[in-house]
């Protein structure tokens, strides 16, 4: 058998380390030189309940979690009775098999039960039972062929040189999985190849942090929420080192005015949350559009309403971000499709915030921000371009206009401790002086021209915005029988999907990707899609968010539509069903 | 040599807009007395204000202004700070954006212990919505929100809130007697920590009950009474004077002055490089930062 890439899930209940067993397991597969690319299905629970991680690696670039498994690690009853029906013919499961209890008859065919004592093997080492996630991972890397010194290795970043013991008993205890192998049947024998040249393997969380870090970012105020938290703590680790502030504060109200003041003052700030955290945002983020104020707020989406499912994925956060704010106010809306643009949209968000002098939204989801996935190299070379500023103003006490009108809508900004600039940024509508309009002059014939001026002086900012933001792409073959429409983190699934549909439908599918949600590209998009025959909206919400913005912008109304709010990310064969539904 | 600045240099073109006869007059007076006082330069003043009659002042004066959201003064205050701490902060508002709706972001910076000056005009009465209870309104006083038997709240006692929370300067002021008031204040803003000064400002449209006579006769100067501001036990015991047990005697001046704590600025490490305004921005060496996720 030539296989190019495998799928491994491991189960248990929380508190059982399937994570930690997880995330090694895919670090051992990134520094065999292969692609990985994670799901971890969790709860919202500390201890107990179910969950799963998925690896999904290859010696291609991935598109997506995959799904089914194709070797299983089930380290409680629950698992083996949900997941042990999944797995792909010819694959494995590693059980316990003194402490579960297997069915052979739900499983496919030609799937192999590899009973290990899991347990008694690691209590054999040392009275810690936690051991035989170990004794299962060894016998998984065995499984796959995969060079045993990437198992020490990873062990060796878990505990480091403080605990040598800890890593040399992980080892020993790996080892009797792998035998355990070697007994009862040997390998797989998938005929994967491994380069052993390692791979950088990070969360879309990371890149994005990373994205910031590139482009300057000196400021993070935030509040945690799932799944947005890991943002503060891979900055709050990486502060002191980088003069970074990063402050936990008492809500997300704070979060984003605090964030909001040190853009003002001329830092390069940055909040984060997800949509229950983003709803309290909301009017400090037109404060933003209104003073004037740069600042980048990054929205990891998880699916909603109200607190809904903390731990689980969806896109359902668009309107929220589209809808921002009482009042018009411009921003602009960013929609990563992979980490390696987690990393580069986020660095761009820094400096359309300063060029624009407004609020700047990152819209992640859960799906791309908790994967671990491998990336290519990231180009660290980021310009920074602060935008328009004044070094020094006139005499002391001298009113700076602030707001002055301009062609672009963009005023020169100048910041707190400049020489001779002083102005007052208000959140009532203001004159170009920063003069109220809203107090004594609100109505009188010629400050109704004012306020319709500062209107539009803001809102031409909009023009520049959709220049210098990503247009949609296409991505597969020019003339195909039907089109997807897809926005962020879907390009993986979708993608992939359409390389099925070709491979093994003989379907000419593409799709029209959108990295840029607001302002949008009307032209491109019209252009893009005037010679679609049909077309396929993938989003994972209930109404179609995106769907009805690109009708509202366009007057195009997708001919299908294939929504996913069941908390689970998108899967390819969801999208090739739908597809093929759509064009037959 | 650097030239002085004069009285009239923090003053602004734009006029007041408060009622005649306002309390925050004299707040505001007191804070233009201050900072040419501590002959602070405009630029590197920033005023931050919430949403209220008394949020209006940073327009008043010829320094940096923020006049953000109702509530949010502190937080937006709090984020200039800790960018630049180079720049000397006040904030300013009144009681319903301070002890109200931004009450939580109050007490949060209070135990951070910024080096910020927060100046409250009390009131006890919404005045730009016209008159509605304030969260110091009196017990049993009847305004457009309360009309039948009038506030069945009690008010919040915001200095020994303050104290008790980590404030590390905390004076209350009355509108009445503005020298004492600009001395106050001045020693808020030399204050190394987080400085709260209640100022009593009395509402001459909305607020009957609290009125300029009201304070005159009440009001004393506490520390003319041979109260010790380093004595917190006692501080506590003089704020708890009113309006907590009784409203015959008022303390002015100040409670709780706690010299030494460390300010926020100087414990954050994040800001041991220096001002994150005048960082140099960018990744030196990316190849190393690449190599945890290798």
């Amino acid at each position: 058998m030539t296989r190019r890439d495998f799928i491994f899930r491991i189960g248990g209940a929380a508190g059982d380390g399937v994570s930690s067993t997880a995330e090694s397991f895919a670090k051992i597969c990134a520094r065999s030189g292969l692609h990985v690319w994670t799901y971890s299905s969790y709860q919202s629970v500390i201890r107990g309940g179910h969950v799963w991680t998925q690896v999904r690696a290859g010696m291609d670039p991935l598109l997506s979690h995959g799904e089914d498994p194709d070797v299983l690690v089930a380290l409680n009853q629950p698992t083996l009775d949900i997941h042990a029906g999944d797995v792909s013919p010819v694959g494995v499961v590693v059980y316990d098999s003194e402490q579960l209890r297997a069915d052979p008859s739900k499983l496919r065919k030609d799937v192999r039960l590899l009973g290990i004592p899991l347990r008694k093997a690691a209590q054999s080492l040392s009275p810690n039972a936690l051991m035989r996630n170990t004794v299962a991972l060894g016998a998984v890397v065995r499984l796959l062929e995969m060079d045993v010194r990437h198992v020490e290795s990873a062990f060796q970043d878990m505990w480091g040189d403080k605990k040598p013991e800890v890593v040399a008993q992980n080892v020993s205890a790996a080892k009797l999985g792998a035998d355990a192998v070697a007994e009862y049947g040997g390998s797989l024998r998938l005929g994967l190849s491994y380069t052993n040249v390692p791979r950088p393997l990070m969360t879309g969380n990371e890149a994005i942090c990373l994205g910031a870090l590139a482009a300057g970012c000196k400021f993070l105020a935030q509040y945690p929420m799932t799944p947005a938290s890991s943002i503060m703590h891979w900055m709050a680790a990486h502060a002191p080192k980088h003069g970074i502030v990063v402050k936990q504060v008492e809500d997300e109200l704070a979060a984003v005015n605090m964030a909001i003041g040190a853009g003002f003052a001329g830092a390069r700030a940055m909040t984060a949350t997800s949509g229950g955290g983003f709803a309290l945002m909301v009017e400090g983020l037109g404060q933003g559009g209104m003073t004037e104020t740069p600042v980048v707020v990054v929205l990891v989406q998880r699916a909603g309403p109200s607190t809904g499912l903390p731990t689980k994925t969806e896109q359902g956060d668009l309107n929220l971000a589209l809808g921002a704010g009482q009042g018009d106010w411009p921003r602009a809306i960013l929609a990563p499709r992979s980490s390696e643009e987690a990393f580069s949209l986020t660095a761009q968000a820094f400096n359309l915030a300063e060029i624009y002098q407004t609020p700047i939204i990152l819209i992640s989801d859960l799906y791309l921000s908790e994967g671990h996935r491998t990336v290519e190299p990231f180009d660290f070379n980021v310009p920074i371009v602060r935008g328009l500023m004044v070094a020094d103003g006139g005499s002391p006490g001298e009113r700076y206009r602030r707001y002055r009108y301009t062609e672009s809508g963009v005023s020169p900004r100048a910041l707190p401790g400049t020489r001779g600039t002083v102005f007052q940024a208000g959140t009532d509508e203001h004159m170009e002086s920063g003069e109220l309009i809203s107090d004594v002059l609100a109505g009188l014939p010629e400050f109704v021209e004012e306020r319709r001026r500062m209107m539009e002086k803001r809102m031409r900012k909009l023009e520049g915005l959709r220049k210098d933001t990503p247009p949609p792409e296409v991505f597969g073959p020019a003339n195909a029988d039907l089109t997807l429409i897809t926005w962020g983190s879907t390009q993986g699934p979708a993608r992939e999907a359409i390389l099925r549909l070709e491979a093994k439908e003989r379907f000419a599918v593409n799709a029209l990707e959108f990295p840029t949600l607001f302002p949008f590209h009307v032209d491109e998009t019209l252009a893009a899609l005037r010679g679609a025959k049909r077309t396929l909206a993938v989003e994972g919400n209930y109404t179609g968010q995106f769907s009805r913005l690109l009708r509202a912008e366009t007057g195009i109304r997708p001919d299908a539509f294939l929504g996913k709010y069941d908390g689970e990310p998108i899967a390819a064969r969801e999208i090739v069903a739908k597809a093929l539904e759509v064009v037959r | 040599m650097k030239t002085a600045f004069e009285l009239q240099t923090y003053k602004s073109e734009i006029k007041p807009t408060w009622c005649p006869g306002c309390g925050d007059f004299a707040v505001l007076s007191a804070l233009q007395k201050a900072i040419h006082g501590l002959q602070l330069e405009p630029w590197n003043v920033v005023l931050v204000s919430g949403i209220g009659c008394s949020s209006n002042l940073p327009h008043f004066l010829s320094t940096y202004g923020f006049h953000g959201l109702h509530g949010r003064s502190i937080p937006v205050a709090s984020g200039i700070k800790l960018a630049n701490p180079d720049l000397h902060v006040i904030i300013t508002g009144g009681d319903g954006d301070g002890y109200g709706i931004g009450l939580g972001h109050t007490l949060h910076a209070m135990r951070r212990n910024l080096d910020v000056t927060y100046l409250v005009m009390n009131n006890q009465i919404y005045g730009l919505t016209t008159g509605q209870a304030s969260p110091t309104s009196e017990k049993g006083m009847k305004t457009k929100s309360t009309p039948n038997v009038g506030v069945i709240e009690n008010p919040i006692d915001p200095i020994a809130l303050a104290i008790t929370a980590g404030a590390t300067y905390v004076a209350r002021a009355f509108s009445g007697d503005a020298k004492h008031m600009a001395d106050l204040v001045q020693r808020g803003i030399e204050h190394r920590g987080f400085a709260l000064i209640d100022c009593l400002s009395p509402c001459v449209t909305y607020n009957r009950t609290n009125t300029y006579d009201f304070f005159r006769e009440r009001v004393y100067d506490l520390n003319q009474e041979g109260h010790d501001p380093k004595d917190m036990k006692a501080a506590v015991a003089r704020a708890l004077e009113w309006p907590t047990a009784q409203r015959d005697r008022i303390p002015i001046g100040v409670f709780y002055q706690a010299e030494g704590v460390p300010i926020y600025e100087e414990m954050e490490p994040g800001l041991r490089q220096g001002p994150l305004t005048k960082a140099r921005l960018g990744i030196e060496d990316p190849d190393e930062l690449m190599k945890e996720f290798l």
